[in-house]
């Protein structure tokens, strides 16, 4: 329920701000007939009219009671005693302030308190004000939301604070955001000259997003010809400028699923580069990293809610764990067996992944679990125009170690070499001494871990149940056969270059049929080279 | 004339030895008894069989020509197709397109001439290939065509660029993974995620009535032999010999001269129809076909039928398709149905580990060698009497 959340912390918010002001203002002596009491005056009227006036000029008035006011209206809590003239609001511990000089008034309330009423004209005017006086506000977030509020509007109404609000406003950035509002105001302004339009719409311009698109293509149909005209270059100008965006935007999609690719693929490939097996049981390795995802955060809940952020740092090495050990007892159990009978072994291990699918079925229930983004991994940021997610950001960042480590492992390391030996010649390593059978049973472990390793990345962007690994599978194959065997690079060009492809298809094709397209596009490949794009070569190719 | 009659009888001779015609009869029995128990005997009778047994039955014997048309190239051949379910849901659907155009006005739309679920997708008028599909010998053109054509387009591909073992099983995979998200969406024309279902009449006759049925059961059995003798003629004639040599050593047979890949493409292709025709007498028997049947776990499963009964028996496949699936049918009706996964599984695991033959496959080893051990021993017998007798006329001597 985050928006609940939300709606709490921002009532706790105004209460907060309404104290605040309430002590500010009682600081300042009240007692003037100024322009903030003669606005008051107006909401007591009951007409719509009166209240858009009094709404003017509690704007103009300057009072820092003003936005409370306002405020108070747009929720409701305003209210007015026609007897007395005077007004009240009910803040959110129903206590009543009076609207005068914002303290808590003495006694009981006035008898006859009706609520000032809006209607829905009145609700656009009061959010513009309300958008004009936070204009003003000390606070620079607030002042920058209340700008892209008024460029959103367009609301003339907030011409004038506009113009203060430029002329004093230090922070660069909310100085740019002001500009592009009052550049807003004026292309919408009918008695705003041509050629102040034009300058307000290179302003415009310059913005470059969705939003600045719907302003400009929004104008109205008595527009002058020159402006239309010049809002028609911006709009194309901005349309291209969308469409790199756009591109880039795919381009990230693509590469966040070629990471994920990757990490499901690695594992595979190395499997089936070391030991020519195909491994069908290798999406249940995932789904039991993802499942140990799962375990670990109950147990941390359960015990120290605490860590709960460090949850996928424990995870990390107990899913490598898992999916290793359970990885290297069925290569001794079953696969060992079946050597040089690859097809044989395609079977048994389908016969595998489907006994893991219904243990873990039977196990956890066939429903989705929950497993949770710990806090640094939840949110996102904006990169220009395309939107970023952490979690995905990290996603690559963790493949992309992954991908560096194994590298370093088969490069630098004892393992590492004879898994490159017997790769790329059983029969003469095994006459060097190297025990290939033992080298089999942790190529297949350290596959299976990654596998893992895998799960604990996909259990935070989908859905950790029973059928996770199905959804991999056949992708994780299409990576590998296309970026050939035994060769890790093969297997990160294959990942990215099919990730990116299937995202800049999506747009044009629709999901399925970017996939099916992709499909058909990797079976054509594998005629022309059938052993992928870094194919082994030599006598191991024919072994 | 009747040279080339002499040859074919002899080309049957060969193909249909005792074992062969000994499991056709049994095939022909079951085809006349099952519908006469069912149509014949009343409901009260013990020895009445139930429409739903005829169904049920009639469906494992459609699984059994799938299995017959993958162990053909997967034991005789060693092509390890890992998508012959997309030919078998093919068939299907030429079949269920053809059911669907009989059922006329008497749809949910009552829409004269488009099936009801393009009425509800709006589309305005019946797409080109949906032509021709009201006459019965056109969709069954098309049964064994349209997987025949989609086979030996990809096999050609396939093979011509020697992707062989594990490599053709996935792109084949690949291929019915294909296949089945293309005919989720709905645009394609076959109904979508729902597929074609809600069939009425079959040649006339209504799909649901007991005759029907029991004739669509003789017709799957009748199938079923057809299949049989054809491809035991393909294995036991010099073909299939060449078959058989390029499973066991392809480079080997290229370098003799044999057009590997004519020959692989060839098989692959009628195995492709076989399996269309197995679709297309599926589906009026479970009335519905959609394209979940594409997906790749049917495939493998029908592999796992063929390595149960024993690859390259063809008994065996048929006997393998009919344990497996009763065993399915067993096990997923009951308490036991979660279990039934851990079974299949266990059964995957347990075939190719412990009877990498099959039942069929390892009987018949069994049986050849008491045969040669009875050999054996008679020959030592003999010689032994014979050298008795030498003795015993020196003796006389």
């Amino acid at each position: 329920m985050p928006g609940l959340k939300e709606m709490r912390a921002l009532c706790d918010r105004l209460v907060a701000l309404v104290l605040a002001l309430g002590v500010f203002a009682a600081a300042v002596a009240t007692s003037r007939a100024t322009p903030y009491d003669d606005a008051l005056a107006r909401f007591t009227a009951d007409s719509f009219a009166e209240t858009i006036e009094g709404i003017n000029r509690l704007v103009a008035s300057g009072n820092p009671l003003a936005a409370i006011v306002i405020g108070a209206l747009q929720d409701g809590r305003l209210f007015f005693s026609a007897a007395t003239k005077r007004v009240f609001i009910k803040d959110t511990s129903e206590r009543w302030l009076d609207a005068a000089d914002g303290r808590p008034i003495v006694g009981a309330a006035p008898a006859d308190l009706a609520p000032v009423r809006l209607n829905n004209r009145l609700r656009g005017i009061v959010a513009a004000a309300l958008g004009s006086l936070t204009l003003m506000s000390p606070d620079p977030a607030r002042r920058l939301e209340a700008a892209r509020a008024v460029f959103k509007s367009h609301d003339p109404n907030a011409l004038p604070a506009l113009d203060q609000a430029i002329a004093k406003e230090t922070d660069a950035r909310v100085k740019q955001a002001l500009l592009e509002a009052r550049a807003s105001v004026i292309l919408y302004l009918d008695s705003a000259s041509d050629p102040d339009k034009i300058e307000a719409i290179g302003m415009i311009r310059q913005r470059g997003d969705q939003e600045a698109l719907a302003l400009l293509g929004g104008l109205p149909g008595s527009t002058s010809a020159p402006v239309k005209k010049a809002a028609a270059e911006a709009i194309a100008s901005i349309e291209n400028g969308l469409a790199v965006w756009a591109a880039l935007q795919n381009m990230w999609y693509g590469l966040s699923l070629g990471s994920v690719l990757l990490l499901a693929a690695i594992g595979l490939a190395i499997t089936f580069g070391v030991m020519g097996v195909i491994n069908m049981a290798h999406g249940e390795m995932v789904m039991l990293g993802a499942y140990t995802t799962f375990v670990v955060q109950e147990v941390i809940r359960a015990r120290q809610p605490a860590l709960f952020d460090y949850s996928l740092a424990i995870a990390i090495p107990a899913a490598f764990v898992v999916a290793g050990t359970v990885g290297i007892l069925v290569e001794r159990g079953i696969i060992r067996f079946l050597y040089g009978r690859p097809l044989e072994t395609l079977l048994a291990t389908w016969g595998l992944s489907l006994i893991l699918q219904q243990s873990i079925r039977t196990a956890f229930g066939p429903t989705n679990k929950d497993v949770g983004n710990p806090s640094w991994m939840s949110g996102a940021f904006e990169l220009g125009q395309i939107t970023i997610t952490n979690n995905r950001l990290w996603i690559i960042v963790f493949t992309l170690l992954v991908f560096a480590g194994l590298l370093g492992l088969l490069r630098f390391t004892r393992l590492g070499l004879e898994m490159r030996a017997v790769t790329q010649n059983r029969a003469m390593a095994a006459s060097m001494g190297i025990r290939t059978s033992r080298i089999d049973a942790l190529t297949f472990g350290l596959g299976s871990g990654i596998a893992g390793l895998a799960g604990v990345a996909l259990s935070q962007i989908d859905n950790v149940s029973p059928n996770l690994g199905q959804g991999y599978i056949i992708d994780s194959f299409m990576v590998v056969v296309f970026g050939g065997v035994g060769n890790l690079w093969g297997t990160l060009l294959g990942a990215f270059t099919l990730g990116i492809a299937n995202k800049f298809l999506e747009p044009y094709a629709g999901a399925v049929l970017g996939k099916i397209i992709i499909l058909v596009l990797i079976i054509l490949f594998i005629q022309k080279r059938p052993r992928g794009l870094f194919a082994l070569k030599g006598r191991a190719v024919e072994a | 004339m009747s040279d080339g009659l002499a040859a074919i009888a002899n080309l049957f001779g060969r193909a249909l030895d005792r074992a062969s015609i000994a499991f056709l009869v049994t095939l022909a029995v079951v085809a006349a008894v099952v519908p006469l128990l069912n149509l014949a005997v009343p409901a009260t009778s013990p020895f009445h069989l139930s429409s739903y047994f005829v169904a049920l039955f009639g469906k494992y014997l459609c699984y059994a020509i799938l299995a017959l048309a993958i162990d053909l190239i997967w034991g005789y051949c060693g092509i390890l197709s890992l998508g012959h379910g997309a030919f078998f849901a093919l068939g299907g659907y030429a079949m269920g397109m053809y059911l669907m155009r009989q059922i006329g006005t008497r749809g949910v739309y009552a829409h004269p001439i488009l099936p009801d679920f393009m009425v509800f997708l709006n589309w305005p008028e019946l797409p080109v290939y949906w032509y021709g599909f009201d006459h019965f010998v056109y969709a069954a053109f098309m049964v064994l065509f349209v997987p025949g054509v989609l086979a030996f387009v990809f096999g050609w591909f396939a093979f011509r660029s020697r992707v062989t073992g594990v490599y053709l099983s996935i792109i084949t995979q690949a291929l019915t993974y294909a296949l089945m998200l293309g005919f989720f969406r709905n645009n394609l024309g076959f109904g979508g995620n729902n597929g074609l279902t809600d069939f009425k009449d079959i040649l006339g006759f209504n799909v649901q009535a007991p005759g029907t049925r029991a004739a669509l059961f003789a017709a799957s059995a009748f199938a079923l032999m057809l299949g049989f003798v054809i491809c035991r003629v393909v294995v036991s004639s010099k073909f299939g010999k060449v078959l058989v040599a390029i499973r066991d050593a392809e480079a080997r047979t290229r370098f003799l001269g044999y057009r590997v890949e004519a020959y692989k493409v060839l098989v692959f292709t009628l195995s492709a129809c076989m399996a269309g025709v197995a679709g297309a007498l599926y589906v009026p028997q479970v009335g519905i076909i959609n394209p979940s049947e594409f997906s790749p776990a049917n495939s493998i499963e029908a592999v796992i039928w063929v390595a149960v009964g024993g690859r390259g028996t063809l008994t065996g496949a048929v006997l393998g398709a009919l344990l497996v699936n009763y065993g399915k049918t067993y096990f997923t009706s009951g308490v036991l149905a979660p279990y039934w996964l851990f079974v299949l599984g266990g059964l995957f695991i347990a075939v190719t580990l412990l009877l990498p033959r099959g039942v069929v496959g390892t009987a018949r080893h069994w049986w050849r060698e008491w045969q040669a051990r009875r050999v054996a021993a008679s020959t030592a017998r003999n010689g032994a009497l014979a050298s008795e007798a030498s003795a015993s006329a020196h003796a006389a001597e």
